[in-house]
C-alpha cells in the first residue's frame, strides 16, 4: 500500500516536472517572489483594494516567473507592524510608506532603496511637479508617490442659497459667512478636532494667507520661526474664529468622522478636507444624490494685507512606495514598482477616486465635474504647501498636532502656541 | 502521588514549562522596558545609552504628573464605587424578587467589549444629537456643555463608563462571597435579634472583608493602568485633559516615536503599581481573619 501510494506520487512529480520543463522554455530567469505589503483591505478600501488585485494579476501573466504575495494590514497596523519589522530587518521588498517625517528615520536606518534611477528612467516627467520631492532627503528620492491631495473647503450650496450666501473671495466675507450662518443657528464649519491634524490645516492656510508660503514653510523646516508676526497673527485668527463660533459645539471632542456626518447630515455648512473625500461628494451611493449634488468647493479665501495667494494649497502626496534596501530582488521589485505606479495612475481615478500622483489626461476620463474642476485647480497652484505634521520629525509633529487643539480650545495663548513649536522643531532638528 | 510530590526534580520539571512561559513574555520584556527606558531611541535605528536621563526628566516633567493626576483620580472613584456595588450585591444576595434577573442586568455591561462601550457612550454624548444633551434640552437647559469637548468636565464625564463597565464584574465577585456565607450564622443572628443592618455590618461584612480587600487591589491598579475607554473615546484629549499614565506612554512612544522614554515611563507605571499595591496591603492588612463557625 505505502509502496502504491510513493509510486503514484513519484508518478506526479516526473509529470509536472516535465511539463514545467517544456512549457518553461521561453520565460526567463527562476522564479522569484516578491513580498508586498499595503494598507487596502477590501472592507474598508474596496476601491483600491480591486485595483490592487488586477494589477498584480496583469503583471503576473506578464511576468510568469513572478509572484507577487500581499499582506493587508489596516492603517494603524500597518504602521505598528512597519516598525516591528523594521527593528528585526525583515522589511517587505515592497511596502507603502508616508512622506518626509515618516520616511526619514527608515532613510536614517538604511531599510530604504533609492528609487532615483527609476525616476530617471521610464518615469521621467510622469510624476506631478513637487510630489516626489517630499519623499527625497537629501537629494535622493526613496519612494514613489501614489496619491496626491489638495484641501478645499467643501461647502452645502442648498444652505448657501438659503441664506442668500456667496462663495467669500476674501477672508472678511468668509467671517460674514460665519457669522450669517452662526446668526440662524446653523453650524458653520464642521470640524472634528479630535484628530488634531483637521484644525492644523485651518491654521496653515491663515498662516499661508497671512504671512505667505515662504514664511510658513520656512518656520516648520526651522529655518525660520514661528513667532513670526504674520504666523502669531494667524493663530490669533484661528481663535478669533472659535470665539465667532464658528465651528460646530464640541468640535475638540469629535473625530474627523463625527465632523464629516454633520457635514453629510447636511447641519454644518462647510467642511475643509483632503480631496481623498471627493469619491463622498460625488460617486458614493450610499450618500443621498440630493446631498452629493449640493456640494461645491472653494478656495480659501485672501487675507486683506496678507502676503498668500489665492492658489496657495495646502496638501501633499499620501502615501507612496518604497523598495526595501535589503531586499533579496530588489530588481524585481523595482520593476514591479514600476509598473505599479503606471497602471495605479490609469485607474486609481475612476476605479478608486483617488488622485494619483501621476500625471492624469481629463479629457479621456469620464470624471464627475468636482473631479475636473479640482484638476484645473491643481493645474494653477502656484504652491503646495506640505501637510505640516506630515512634514515635520514624529516628535515635533506630535508636540504641533497637541498645540493645535490647545490653540482651538484656548488653553494657550499664540504667543506660546508659537513658543512651543520653535522650541520642539529646533530640538527635532 | 506523596512520594511524586515530594520529589524536588519533579516539582522543578512540573513547574517549569509554566515558569519560561512567564519569564519570556512577561519578565524579560519588562526588564527590557527598564533598559529601554536607559536609551534614547526611536524605535527603527541604534539605541544610545544616556543612563537615568530619561527617569530623570520624567521627575520633572509636568505633563506625566497631570496624567499621574488623572489616573489617581480614577482610582480614588474606582474605590469608592465599590462601595455602591457591595451594596448592591448585599441586595441582591437577600431573597428579593427578581434578584436573578438584575444580576444579569448589572453583568451585561461586562460582557460588552471596551470599544463597543466607547461608540456607544461617544454616542450618549455626542454635543448636538448625544441622549444626554437632548434630554437636558428638552428639560429647558439651553446650551448644554460638549461633555467630551470641555476640559473641566471630560475626565469626570468618562469615569461613568469606566465605572459602569466594571460594575457588574466587582458585584458578581460580591454576590458569590456573600453566597458563601453559611446561611445557619444569619439566621442565628435573627433569632438573637440582629436588624438586618447589624447582620449587614456585624456578620456579613467581616467575613467577606478578604475579597473586599483583593477588590480594592484590583480596582486601584487597574485604574492606575487604564486605557482602553479613553484611548478611544478622547484620545486623551482635548489639550491633554484625560491623558491617563497609559494613554501618555503611547502617544510618547507610538505617536511622538520616543521609545526611551515611553519605556521609562512604563516601567515608571509598573513601579507606582507595586509601591501602591504594597501600600494597600499594608494598611488593609489584619492580624487574624475572622471566622464564626
Amino acid at each position: 500500500m505505502t509502496l502504491c501510494l510513493a509510486l503514484v506520487a513519484a508518478g506526479c512529480g516526473s509529470n509536472s516536472s516535465s511539463t514545467g520543463e517544456s512549457g518553461s522554455g521561453g520565460s526567463e530567469g527562476d522564479k522569484v517572489t516578491v513580498n508586498f505589503m499595503h494598507l487596502w483591505p477590501a472592507g474598508v478600501s474596496a476601491g483600491q483594494n480591486k485595483i490592487v488585485n488586477q494589477i498584480i494579476e496583469e503583471y503576473q501573466k506578464e511576468n510568469p516567473n513572478v509572484t507577487i504575495k500581499q499582506e493587508v494590514l489596516d492603517n494603524e497596523q500597518y504602521k505598528n507592524k512597519l516598525k516591528v519589522l523594521s527593528a528585526s530587518n525583515e522589511l517587505p521588498d515592497v511596502g507603502v510608506t508616508w512622506a518626509a517625517g515618516f520616511l526619514k528615520p527608515y532613510v536614517e536606518g538604511n531599510l530604504f532603496a533609492p528609487v532615483d534611477d527609476l525616476l530617471d528612467g521610464q518615469l521621467n516627467d510622469k510624476f506631478v511637479a513637487g510630489t516626489t520631492e517630499a519623499y527625497a532627503i537629501d537629494g535622493k528620492t526613496y519612494a514613489l508617490p501614489l496619491e496626491f491631495n489638495i484641501a478645499p473647503v467643501y461647502y452645502n450650496k442648498a444652505i448657501f442659497e438659503q441664506h442668500n450666501l456667496e462663495i467669500p473671495q476674501t477672508y472678511e466675507e468668509f467671517k460674514t459667512v460665519v457669522k450669517t450662518l452662526s446668526d440662524n443657528g446653523i453650524a458653520p464649519i464642521a470640524l472634528g478636532n479630535k484628530d488634531r491634524w483637521t484644525g492644523s490645516l485651518w491654521y496653515m492656510y491663515l498662516a499661508d494667507r497671512i504671512g505667505g508660503q515662504e514664511k510658513l514653510a520656512g518656520a516648520i523646516s526651522g529655518s525660520g520661526s514661528f513667532k513670526d508676526e504674520s504666523l502669531v497673527k494667524a493663530a490669533a485668527e484661528v481663535q478669533s474664529l472659535v470665539d465667532g463660533n464658528a465651528f460646530v459645539k464640541g468640535f475638540n471632542g469629535l473625530s474627523n468622522e463625527e465632523a464629516k456626518s454633520e457635514f453629510l447630515n447636511g447641519k454644518a455648512a462647510m467642511y475643509m478636507m483632503g480631496t481623498w473625500e471627493l469619491p463622498n461628494f460625488t460617486t458614493n451611493e450610499e450618500i443621498p444624490q440630493e446631498f452629493r449634488d449640493s456640494v461645491g468647493f472653494f478656495k480659501f479665501p485672501t487675507v486683506e494685507g496678507g502676503k498668500g495667494d489665492i492658489n496657495s494649497w495646502v496638501g501633499g502626496p499620501g502615501v507612496g512606495l518604497f523598495i526595501g534596501e535589503n531586499s533579496k530582488v530588489k530588481e524585481e521589485s523595482k520593476k514591479f514598482v514600476e509598473y505599479f505606479v503606471t497602471k495605479w495612475g490609469e485607474q486609481s481615478v475612476t476605479g478608486a477616486g483617488v488622485i494619483p500622483a501621476t500625471k492624469v489626461d481629463t479629457s479621456a476620463l469620464e470624471l464627475p465635474q468636482l473631479y475636473i474642476d479640482l484638476f484645473d485647480e491643481m493645474n494653477k497652484a502656484s504652491s503646495i504647501t506640505l501637510f505640516a505634521d506630515v512634514q515635520m520629525q514624529a516628535n515635533a509633529a506630535e508636540t504641533h498636532l497637541n498645540m493645535i487643539q490647545a490653540l482651538f480650545g484656548k488653553a494657550v495663548t499664540p504667543d506660546k502656541f508659537s513658543e512651543e513649536h520653535d522650541a520642539a522643531i529646533s530640538k527635532g532638528n | 502521588m506523596d512520594k511524586v510530590m515530594s520529589n524536588k526534580k519533579i516539582i522543578a520539571l512540573y513547574v517549569l514549562p509554566a515558569l519560561l512561559v512567564i519569564m519570556a513574555v512577561v519578565y524579560i520584556p519588562i526588564m527590557l522596558t527598564a533598559y529601554y527606558g536607559l536609551n534614547e531611541w526611536n524605535g527603527i535605528g541604534a539605541m544610545t545609552f544616556i543612563g537615568l536621563d530619561n527617569y530623570q526628566a520624567l521627575l520633572s516633567d509636568g505633563k506625566f504628573w497631570d496624567s499621574a493626576w488623572h489616573s489617581l483620580l480614577l482610582a480614588v472613584f474606582s474605590a469608592a464605587s465599590l462601595m455602591i456595588y457591595l451594596a448592591v450585591a448585599m441586595v441582591l444576595a437577600s431573597k428579593i424578587k427578581g434578584a436573578n434577573l438584575f444580576r444579569k442586568i448589572y453583568l451585561i455591561p461586562m460582557l460588552l467589549s471596551s470599544v463597543a462601550i466607547a461608540q456607544l457612550w461617544l454616542r450618549i454624548y455626542h454635543p448636538t444629537n448625544g441622549i444626554v444633551n437632548s434630554f437636558l434640552e428638552s428639560i429647558g437647559i439651553t446650551n448644554p456643555p460638549a461633555w467630551l469637548a470641555e476640559p473641566s468636565l471630560v475626565l469626570f464625564a468618562l469615569f461613568i463608563p469606566i465605572l459602569w463597565q466594571y460594575a457588574g464584574f466587582y458585584i458578581l465577585i460580591y454576590y458569590a462571597a456573600l453566597k458563601n456565607i453559611p446561611a445557619s450564622l444569619v439566621e442565628a443572628a435573627k433569632i438573637d435579634g440582629a436588624t438586618s443592618f447589624q447582620i449587614a455590618f456585624r456578620i456579613k461584612l467581616p467575613l467577606i472583608m478578604e475579597v473586599i480587600k483583593v477588590t480594592i487591589v484590583l480596582a486601584v491598579v487597574g485604574s492606575l493602568k487604564y486605557f482602553d475607554l479613553i484611548f478611544v473615546m478622547t484620545d486623551g484629549g482635548p489639550n491633554g485633559a484625560s491623558e491617563v499614565m497609559a494613554s501618555y506612554m503611547y502617544h510618547t512612544a507610538f505617536r511622538a516615536y520616543d521609545f526611551g522614554y515611553g519605556s521609562a515611563i512604563g516601567f515608571f507605571l509598573l513601579v507606582i503599581c507595586l509601591i501602591v499595591t504594597w501600600v494597600i496591603r499594608k494598611l488593609t492588612a489584619s492580624k487574624e481573619t475572622i471566622q464564626y463557625s
